[in-house]
């Protein structure tokens, strides 16, 4: 897989420096992770953070809004900004040699944010347009609602927030939470390409070595729901399915044998869910499965968007399926995980960006970074009899499970 | 970065753009074929065909390919526009052999009557997911309009009907004047061996017929004014509107990708900061688009309904002012930095190479390296964005809206 030049440094005022050196590219990214996402917005005004991360890049430190996106662009950052449930994180990628000028305009946005109030209602209109538009979306609204469902709150909520709390925000909430939030100490800043290491931790000990570390915050109490299906109405052509059950968590000794049964369902066109659901019965075009989570808890959540008279079937059968997979698990179906993984492993290496997110990732869950090589020997050494003991301990079953769409489905309810 | 190009007896062409120190390969297959080739009667059987082609052939089942695919943990898919079908891939290089093995078996599969039968539902699902997507719908109706009587006017997917009716034997003739070795581009980019590429071509592909079938490429002479309200019950607004723009041939295509940029980035743009920066509208884009013999402004904007007419009026303005009073230099040198960077960065992934070296040689059988690229980007000038302006002014000739609205004013 080749070595890779990772480094990582932790300044007096709590601040994490990640690094990858990748010399044979000609780009730099990053992913700066401050502690001010979603789970610490105040309980009766879900969409504070997402507000703040809008109006945070409206302008800071010497630019005003227009300035800011100007200098930016021309320095050809391709950027996005946005708030998850624990982060509000900053992307970009540009030239190697555009990195140090870049980090600067961000460490004015990071700490010296105008956040002008006059531009606090558009902000505002802004996150209620987005959330409007997953209304519309009735895929994306399936997901949305089936995390909601299978995660505890905050966790499992919305990170845009709540439509109807929006209303009650004012300017005052956005600069508290940023307050609150923004602070050296829980802060990553991942950077990966053609840098040297050196260089780049002097850089960002000159932008945010004076950065005054937080008094400390108390993170929000976990409420877990008890219902366990749920039904939309909408006035849709296809129903819109969602299934979730209990998995183990990113960090947990067991997470790659998790990958790896997930995968087995969903991993690739021959993999299972895509088989049975969509190739030998047609009865979606979509049918997927993914492995999700939050710190200390994961779950496997699936989506099935298939016409509503066929609906049920595929509930059935996806249901079917996800249980089937604790009768037995072929050799070859694990070998194709494999194979999979070493190649999504070393194309990984091929972008600044994908390598970025992954160590600023990493050192949030982990407090270290896992190398290719170890996820690459973690994964080569599963066996089928590994998987089926995990399947085992963590069966498909319990399972949340919502549609969206004209008519309600059955749920049986010896699964729920 | 070295470039190779040949052709095969049968009319094949070959392009390689390679790297040794790439970690990948990407290979794809760009048949010169989509909707705008179709008639009224098999519409949407290019996209049809390009999900048969998953379903193997003689030596190869439906199973086959995609277990044979993820063995070698292949990123592998197809896509169908209005022009051109694709099938592609990225791979590691040691697995040369079986990807072009595999994706060479992709553009002659067998088209067995029970695959098709089976895979008629998977379409019509297909069809019900997009009929969920909005914006797809608008972009579809807008398409119709503009094109009435244009073949760029036939749906990609087809309808519910047309994809009831068709029938295997109608998607084998298609298949047998269409997919034509003259027809069809392999391109390669990233690690690999150029003799290697050659080998695996003359052994997979030697023996496909061959042929070309000509595309007419005029250029579509839209109506103005037309009109099209579809009521869906949905929150935001939808909106897509069309007016002439460059040709995929022609020279002014790269300052209408620049325009584009000045005008509707989703970032940083006049319409960004006069729609979407205020919290007027989710969406408000412009986008250039480039087909054979002609090409579209498309106008996007989502917003909440009561504010489409005041935003459409909005848009109207901007594009009354570039019309009559250009861009200026600050502009038009920040939207270069930008694509430039956009190109560089997508151009270090061999995945990200492959469409830009395709299309190149589809469209206009040329090669250009990210060098190239940037060079002609670096030479364009206001002037060159006048004579644009001149010739596509900014505006719309077609309408299409999905929402709560009853009628939206032209």
């Amino acid at each position: 897989m080749g070595k890779q030049l990772i480094q990582t440094h932790r300044f007096p005022n709590g601040l994490t420096l990640v690094t990858e050196s990748m010399p044979d590219v000609q780009s730099a990214a990053f992913t700066i992770m401050v502690p001010g996402g979603s789970i610490y917005d105040p309980p009766d005004k879900r969409g504070t953070g997402s507000i703040l991360s809008d109006l945070i890049t409206r302008g800071a430190g010497e630019y005003d809004s227009q300035q800011l996106s100007s200098a930016l662009d021309n320095l050809g950052v391709q950027r996005h900004e946005g708030v998850s449930n624990a982060h509000i994180t900053f992307t970009g990628a540009t030239l190697a040699d555009k990195l140090a000028d870049t980090l600067k305009i961000y460490a004015h946005i990071i700490r010296e944010p105008h956040l002008p109030e006059d531009q606090f209602d558009a902000s505002r209109a802004g996150v209620a347009q987005a959330l409007l538009s997953v209304e519309d979306d009735p895929r994306q609204k399936a997901l949305v609602e089936l995390k909601r469902r299978s995660f505890p709150s905050p966790w499992g909520l919305p990170s845009d927030g709540e439509l109807d709390q929006l209303a009650g925000i004012s300017i005052d909430d956005i600069k508290a939470h940023y307050t609150a939030g923004f602070h050296p100490d829980d802060t990553i800043i991942g950077i990966a390409g053609n840098i040297d290491f050196d260089e780049v931790r002097e850089l960002i000990e000159g932008l945010f070595g004076d950065w005054e570390p937080s008094a400390g915050r108390e993170e929000p109490a976990l409420e877990f729901a008890t219902e366990k299906t749920f039904f939309t109405e909408q006035e849709t052509t296809q129903t819109h399915l969602g299934v979730a059950y209990d998995a183990v968590p990113y960090g947990h000794p067991d997470y790659y044998t998790a990958w790896a049964a997930v995968g087995i369902l969903s991993g690739g066109m021959s993999a299972r869910l895509f088989t049975e659901v969509r190739e030998k019965r047609g009865l979606c075009y979509t049918v997927s499965a993914s492995l999700v989570g939050m710190p200390g808890i994961g779950r496997v959540l699936c989506y099935a968007g298939t016409t509503s008279e066929r609906a049920q079937e595929t509930l059935d059968v996806t249901l079917h399926e996800l249980q089937r997979l604790g009768e037995g698990i072929d050799n070859s179906e694990l070998e194709r995980c494999k194979a999979r993984a070493k190649s999504s492993l070393i194309m990984s290496q091929e972008s600044t960006s994908s390598r970025a997110a992954s160590i600023a990732r990493d050192w949030f869950y982990l407090k270290h970074i896992t190398t290719l090589d170890q996820i690459h020997d973690e994964i080569q050494q599963l066996t089928t009899d590994r998987i089926l003991g995990y399947v085992h301990a963590h069966p498909a079953a319990n399972f949340t499970v919502l549609t969206i769409g004209p008519k309600p489905l059955e749920v049986p309810s010896d699964l729920s | 970065m070295i470039f190779h190009e040949t052709k095969l007896d049968n009319g094949l062409q070959i392009i390689a753009e390679l790297n040794p120190n790439a970690h990948s390969l990407a290979i794809g297959y760009f048949v010169r074929t989509g909707s705008r080739d179709e008639t009224n009667d098999v519409s949407g059987v290019s996209h049809f065909l390009e999900h048969m082609a998953f379903k193997g052939n003689e030596k190869y089942t439906a199973d086959d390919v995609n277990r044979i695919f993820d063995e070698i943990g292949a990123n592998y898919n197809a896509s169908t526009s209005e022009e051109i079908t694709l099938y592609y891939g990225s791979f590691l290089p040691e697995y040369i052999d079986t990807a072009m093995e595999l994706l060479s078996t992709l553009i002659h599969p067998s088209l067995r009557q029970d695959d098709f039968d089976m895979e008629k539902k998977v379409i019509l699902e297909e069809i019900g997911m997009y009929d969920d997507l909005h914006s797809f719908t608008a972009y579809e109706k807008v398409m119709q309009a503009h094109f009435q009587g244009h073949p760029l006017g036939q749906s990609i997917l087809g309808s519910v009907q047309s994809i009831t009716d068709l029938t295997a034997e109608q998607m084998r003739n298609y298949h047998s004047q269409h997919y034509l070795s003259g027809n069809l581009t392999l391109a390669v980019a990233g690690n690999a061996d150029w003799n290697k590429v050659l080998e695996l071509a003359h052994q997979f592909c030697d023996h496909w017929p061959a042929g070309k079938t000509e595309r007419p490429i005029d250029e579509a002479q839209p109506q103005t004014g037309t009109q099209i309200i579809t009521e869906k019950k949905t929150q935001q607004q939808h909106i897509m509107q069309l007016a002439p723009a460059p040709a995929a041939q022609d020279i002014l295509r790269l300052p209408a990708e620049i325009l584009a940029v000045v005008i509707g980035d989703d970032s940083n743009s006049r319409m960004y900061w006069k729609l979407v920066d205020p919290g007027l509208a989710e969406s408000a884009e412009l986008g250039f688009n480039e087909y054979d013999g002609s090409g579209t402004w498309l106008t996007y904007l989502c917003s909440e309904p009561e504010l489409i007419e005041s935003n459409l009026q909005l848009i109207q303005e901007i594009f009354d002012d570039v019309n009559a009073n250009g861009i200026t230099q600050e502009e038009l040198d920040r939207a270069k930095n930008k694509l430039a960077s956009r190109l560089v960065l997508r151009s270090e992934r061999p995945m990200g190479r492959l469409s830009s070296l395709g299309g190149n040689w589809v469209y206009r059988q040329k090669y250009y390296s990210v060098a190239d690229d940037l060079e002609l980007l670096n030479n364009i000038s206001l002037d060159d964005i006048q004579k644009l302006l001149k010739k596509y002014p900014l505006g719309h000739s077609t309408t299409a809206t999905v929402g709560p609205m009853t009628s939206v004013a032209d």
